[in-house]
């Protein structure tokens, strides 16, 4: 029963996280309207399943009458892009490091545990605060700093496991096989993390694309007009009293696709974990 | 009997720390095509010796030698890059798990083939059919079958012969074995020693077997090294070590294996009582005075080596 409802949910979350990036790839095929075209004789018009909602716009419009539905289509754009670029980033940095440590060990370890305790001690968006108030915002930015900020689960996770790993038979087995050095980290000891890593990317993904949301609604993430979703909640508080689609339609957008990037990560850390103990 | 033997270790040490030395001088010899063991109990220093001779030492672990000689080469002296192009080719070696010797995440046929393109120039396609050739000469079947397997779907006695063929991919002169049957079962034990017997006549291979068990070593040893803490206490061709042991602890050794048709029930296996001392900086003479029953107290300042003829040696004072 138990392994029924984890399978479901390995299944709903690659459909959710699948669809929206589906989504996001094809937004400009299938977008009603131009997300960026701003009519001021339909502003703030009700989802066409309410009262008072026409059939042009599915989710009604905004305070700039633009429509609703494909500002949301084009939001999940930015938040797979910020995503992914953040966790290919920080996955880059914080593997490096965290293999680095747990293999060599030593002095070297002591370096690598030093930085880590470095980068936790760094609050993340005092420092996107003041990155923005110098360089201002843009989506670039925006990914950088959380790219070169997020790696530090990444370096903890990648440290443990090498390091057990790097006792383990196999690894003595390839030195005593005349295996170089980098052969071993790169072939024989990454392969065998890999699975760990991948549950570990799922998870910084989805705080990546929150954090963006967190900044955006500061003001502090994308600049409008781009339709990322925090900056919709953050335009739509406004309104939400007497229009609540605006700011619950990116809301619930938000809170589906975490959910569903959660659900994919939960579910392959259970179905690695099993494929390796059978 | 004037070749020099493929593998000569004079006077080996290894210190892990600045008080703990694991190995006091040990001497090894192993001869072209023949198979010399080492036996001992656990933390005797057995395996930390062949770690040593590969070269694969822990890091912190200090190795010193008079001299270090394989195949008539210095081995002692030579570079990392030097070592590693000869382990796993000219020398390799097997380990004890077998169930954790492979890597998970490869394929058998990509582990196998991997181990003969790093050393040699050829293709994966004809590194996969010199694979599939020495599993079928280890007595696997279906080696087609196994190469398209992972590591969890073989069972313990198919992943040693696997480990095995692994080994000889590049033809080695030297296989150093580490407990190799130790985590089998008895049947699959006598199946793998034969199979070492055999591709050792086949292969001229020579091999340097770790154990600590002297049934193995009666099956496939023609000469036997007993470590007890740290040091060489007896060395003697294994018929003659079997027939004459001259070191009270071989001979206590010998004691504690029971023999099916000569024990009776409710006799008494022999037992060598106390353990192995902590060898500190500053320790001299016997490490076995202290359960040696017949200890005298010369025992404490020296050992004579004292040598028994035909290659028999022992570290005693008793003849």
């Amino acid at each position: 029963m138990a392994f029924h409802i984890r399978r479901l949910a390995l299944a709903l979350g690659f459909i959710i996280v699948v669809g929206i990036a589906l989504v996001a790839l094809l937004a400009p095929w299938i977008t009603p309207h131009d997300p960026f075209l701003q009519n001021l004789d339909v502003r703030m018009a009700p989802p066409s399943f309410m009262e008072g909602g026409g059939p042009d716009h599915f989710l009604g419009t905004d305070q700039l009458g633009r429509d609703y539905f494909s500002r949301l289509i084009y939001g999940a754009r930015i938040s797979m892009l910020i995503g992914a670029l953040v966790v290919v980033c920080s996955g880059l940095i914080g593997t490096t490091l965290g293999v680095v440590g747990g293999f060599f060990g030593g002095r070297v370890d002591a370096v690598v545990m030093f930085i880590i305790t470095c980068r936790l001690s760094i609050p993340l968006i005092l420092v996107a605060l003041t990155v923005v108030s110098f360089v201002g915002s843009s989506l670039a930015v925006v990914v950088l700093t959380l790219g070169l900020l997020l790696w530090e689960r990444f370096a903890v996770v990648a440290r443990t496991t090498t390091m057990q790993v790097r006792n383990l038979d196999y690894i003595a087995a390839a030195w005593a096989a005349g295996c170089s050095r980098p052969y071993i980290l790169l072939r024989e000891v990454l392969p065998n993390i890999v699975h760990h890593l991948i549950v570990v990317t799922t998870l910084e993904m989805a705080l990546a694309i929150l954090l963006e949301a967190a900044l955006s609604f500061l003001g502090l993430g994308v600049p409008p007009p781009l339709p990322s979703w925090g900056l919709m909640i953050a335009e739509a508080k406004d309104y939400m009293y007497f229009s609540p689609w605006v700011i619950l339609v990116p809301g619930i957008a938000l809170f589906v696709l975490v959910l569903g990037i959660n659900l994919l990560g939960d579910g392959l850390r259970d179905r690695l974990g099993a494929a390796r103990d059978a | 009997m004037l070749e020099a033997p493929l593998l000569d270790v004079r006077g080996l040490r290894v210190r892990f720390s600045a008080q703990v030395e694991a190995v006091r001088g040990v001497d090894l010899t192993v001869e072209r095509g023949q198979t010399h063991c080492v036996v001992g109990e656990s933390g005797c220093g057995k395996s930390v010796s062949s770690l040593a001779v590969m070269g694969l030492l822990a890091r912190g672990a200090k190795r010193s030698a008079t001299h270090m000689r394989f195949d008539g080469q210095d081995i002692l002296g030579l570079s990392d890059t030097a070592l590693q192009r000869l382990r796993g080719d000219r020398m390799a070696m097997i380990f004890q798990e077998p169930m954790t010797s492979l890597n998970p995440a490869y394929t058998i046929g990509s582990q196998m083939a991997e181990a003969l393109t790093r050393h040699r120039k050829v293709s994966k396609q004809q590194a996969l059919d010199r694979a599939a050739e020495l599993l079928t000469k280890v007595g696997i079947t279906a080696p087609g079958l196994r190469l398209a397997q992972y590591p969890h779907q073989l069972s313990g006695g198919l992943r040693q012969r696997v480990m095995i063929a692994m080994a000889l991919m590049c033809d080695p002169e030297l296989l150093i074995a580490d407990e190799p049957t130790t985590a089998l079962d008895v049947t699959v034990q006598a199946q793998i020693l034969r199979l070492l017997r055999d591709l050792q006549a086949e292969l001229g291979l020579a091999i340097l077997l770790i154990t600590h068990d002297l049934g193995v070593v009666a099956r496939i040893a023609h000469k036997v090294s007993v470590m007890y803490a740290g040091e060489v206490v007896e060395s003697a061709p294994a018929a003659d070590l079997f027939a004459a042991p001259r070191h009270p602890y071989t001979q206590g050794l010998l004691a504690c294996v029971p023999i099916p048709g000569k024990i009776k029930r409710g006799d008494k296996l022999g037992s060598i009582p106390g353990t192995v001392p902590r060898i500190a900086d500053g320790f001299t003479g016997c490490g076995f005075r202290d359960r040696c029953a017949q200890a005298m107290p010369q025992c404490a300042d020296s050992v004579p080596q004292r040598d028994d003829g035909a290659g028999h040696r022992h570290l005693c004072h008793l003849a």
